[in-house]
């Protein structure tokens, strides 16, 4: 069944949303990530405007991890004082993703700059998913796993300006975290995903955050930076397709739901590696869309629209 | 693509649309080398569902009254033009290993949909000039001259305007397509995409003899979104913050809904 997507003005089949939120939600409860940093590299392969995308990526975020938050406060498991640090680098960060990509669009340069994103980031995330799930698999294979330090104090927490987290049990200068937000706040403007694959190792190797905490928080900051990038893009660029995000939405909770059970049920290692493949897969085909020679050098774009 | 028969669903519409013709000839009737043509609808509505949309062009001729020497056979060309809007046409160059958007070319006016249906090849029965003057082929529809950029070689990006939006079926040719019965009846069977610009569709239909345009007549398709899609948009673009934050409320409802949901059948 063909639906008319009113912001994209394009038709797109609803039951390959549905399976695009769908297969993402699957794999987003099997291993509790966000999910975004597929679907919207997967929206671009069945021709939805990247503008639209992106904004469309980051209000699914939003559905995707609403539940996560409240789990997680109702477990007392978010350090709120961290998550509001990491929140007020994440509003700035999207303020100046969101301009960002108001200057690339009006450049030509927003696909492109998209697209060498998505290479970049995928390649790293795929590249330790990769590692960790191998990783993982030897420790399984071995009796007793080597220790790791409670935490190990480095460099960048004697900045300036520091701060008591009490929940993280941390002292520590309010920079690294601001600037991590900061990050993942660009990231999520311009690619239209939360970002906990570059907050929660951050969190965990820079911070020192203890990892009980960590998801909890990343989720809380996650959730705020995109209703506000949502809202932005909506209000900068009428980008924000409802209508595409509610077939996301419906396919990405019940895939989700079904995830969930299923990671519980098979062994994650193997399956962790496979995604990490998948991961990198999706990072491979968009650098050979920009490395060979394209057939249609010339492309045509609309002033004012997407 | 639609054949050019009557399709069954639109017979009772062209017949009826026939008989109004014919009324019309019969009392004040038409001048000689005149054209007169209708559309099986001047209504297009853009909603959830659609999928494209198939219009039926009908209407008649009238030859000149003189019994002398046969004249050279009527053709028919029938053009419809959707919105004209803006563009901007990139040309990709590989810069350090990747290609990259390079130069531009902006066009202030161009047709977002064009096709031209005749009864015979277009260069068989109309003269380049009257072709230029008419505006009729694509060709001449993007008006090539309006091209501004500072690139070396403009024809190359208008040239490519035509390549992509012919793959994309927003510029059709579609030659022998307009079928003429007893050189007084034609009709066309016009099929519109799915990506259709909202707006007015200008529909003219040309009679042409001897390379030259005898008489034109003009009509319109109106194309427009309809409901929910039509509020969605006009939402999104009127009163963006509001739309922002109905997405914001659709998300976080949908998200939390379905895992309360879950939860509640699990139990």
């Amino acid at each position: 069944m063909q639906i008319y997507l009113p912001i994209a003005e394009v038709s797109a089949n609803a039951l390959t949303l549905l399976g695009i939120g769908g297969g993402v939600g699957l794999l987003s409860g099997m291993f509790g990530v966000g999910g975004g940093f597929l679907i919207t590299p997967l929206l671009f392969f069945i021709g939805i405007p990247p503008a639209v995308a992106v904004a469309t990526g980051v209000n699914q975020v939003v559905a995707s991890s609403i539940s996560g938050v409240l789990a997680h406060l109702r477990r007392r498991t978010v350090d709120l004082r961290m998550g509001t640090v990491l929140l007020v680098g994440g509003l700035l960060g999207s303020s100046l993703g969101i301009w960002l990509f108001r200057f690339l669009s009006a450049q030509g340069q927003i696909d492109l700059a998209v697209q060498l994103a998505y290479v970049v980031f995928l390649g790293i995330i795929g590249l330790l998913m990769l590692q960790e799930g191998l990783r993982a698999w030897y420790r399984t294979s071995r009796p007793n796993p080597p220790r790791r330090k409670l935490h190990t104090h480095l460099w960048v927490h004697n900045l300036p300006l520091k701060m008591k987290f009490r929940v993280s049990g941390l002292y520590i200068s309010v920079i690294p975290p601001l600037m991590v937000g900061m990050l993942v706040g660009v990231l999520a403007a311009l690619m239209g995903v939360g970002g906990g694959f570059i907050m929660v190792p951050a969190m965990i190797y820079l911070l020192g955050m203890p990892t009980k905490v960590v998801v909890g928080t990343s989720l809380f900051q996650i959730i705020f930076v995109a209703a506000f990038t949502t809202v932005m893009h909506a209000v900068t660029s009428h980008s924000v397709d409802i209508m595409l995000a509610l077939f996301l939405i419906v396919g990405g909770v019940v895939g989700a739901q079904v995830g969930t059970q299923l990671g519980l049920k098979l062994k994650a290692e193997q399956l962790r590696i496979l995604l990490a493949l998948l991961v990198l897969a999706v990072s491979v085909k968009i650098a050979l869309d920009l490395l060979l020679r394209p057939d249609e050098l010339y492309s045509i774009t609309i002033p004012g629209r997407h | 693509m639609g054949g050019r028969g009557f399709p069954l669903l639109r017979l009772p519409a062209a017949l009826a649309g026939l008989c109004l013709l014919l009324t019309a000839l019969l009392p004040a009737g038409l001048r000689a080398g005149e054209i007169v043509g209708a559309l099986s609808q001047n209504r297009v509505s853009l909603t959830a569902n659609f999928s494209g949309s198939e219009i039926l062009i009908f209407g008649a001729i009238r030859h000149d009254g003189t019994s002398e020497a046969p004249p050279a056979p009527y053709e028919i060309i029938i053009v419809i033009e959707g919105p004209r809007q803006p563009v901007m046409i990139w040309r990709k160059d590989q810069r350090l290993g990747i290609w990259v958007n390079v130069e531009a070319v902006g066009m202030a006016s161009v047709p977002s949909f064009h096709a031209v249906a005749t009864t015979a090849p277009l260069s068989q029965i109309l003269s380049p000039e009257e072709d230029e003057q008419y505006r009729i082929s694509v060709a001449h529809a993007i008006r090539p001259a309006q091209a501004v950029g500072a690139v070396g070689d403009p024809s190359s990006f208008t040239e490519a305007l035509l390549r992509i939006r012919e793959r994309t079926e927003q510029y059709l040719t579609l030659d022998r397509w307009v079928y003429l019965d007893r050189d007084i009846l034609f009709r066309a069977n016009v099929r519109l995409p799915a990506n259709l610009t909202e707006g007015a569709y200008t529909t003219r239909m040309y009679l042409v003899r001897d390379g030259a345009v005898v008489h034109q007549f003009r009509t319109a398709i109106f194309v427009r979104k309809e409901g929910l899609e039509r509020w969605l948009h006009q939402l999104a673009y009127d009163r963006p913050l509001v739309y922002g934050l109905l997405a914001l409320a659709l998300a976080l409802l949908a998200g939390w809904g379905a895992s309360a949901a879950f939860r509640f059948i699990r139990s």
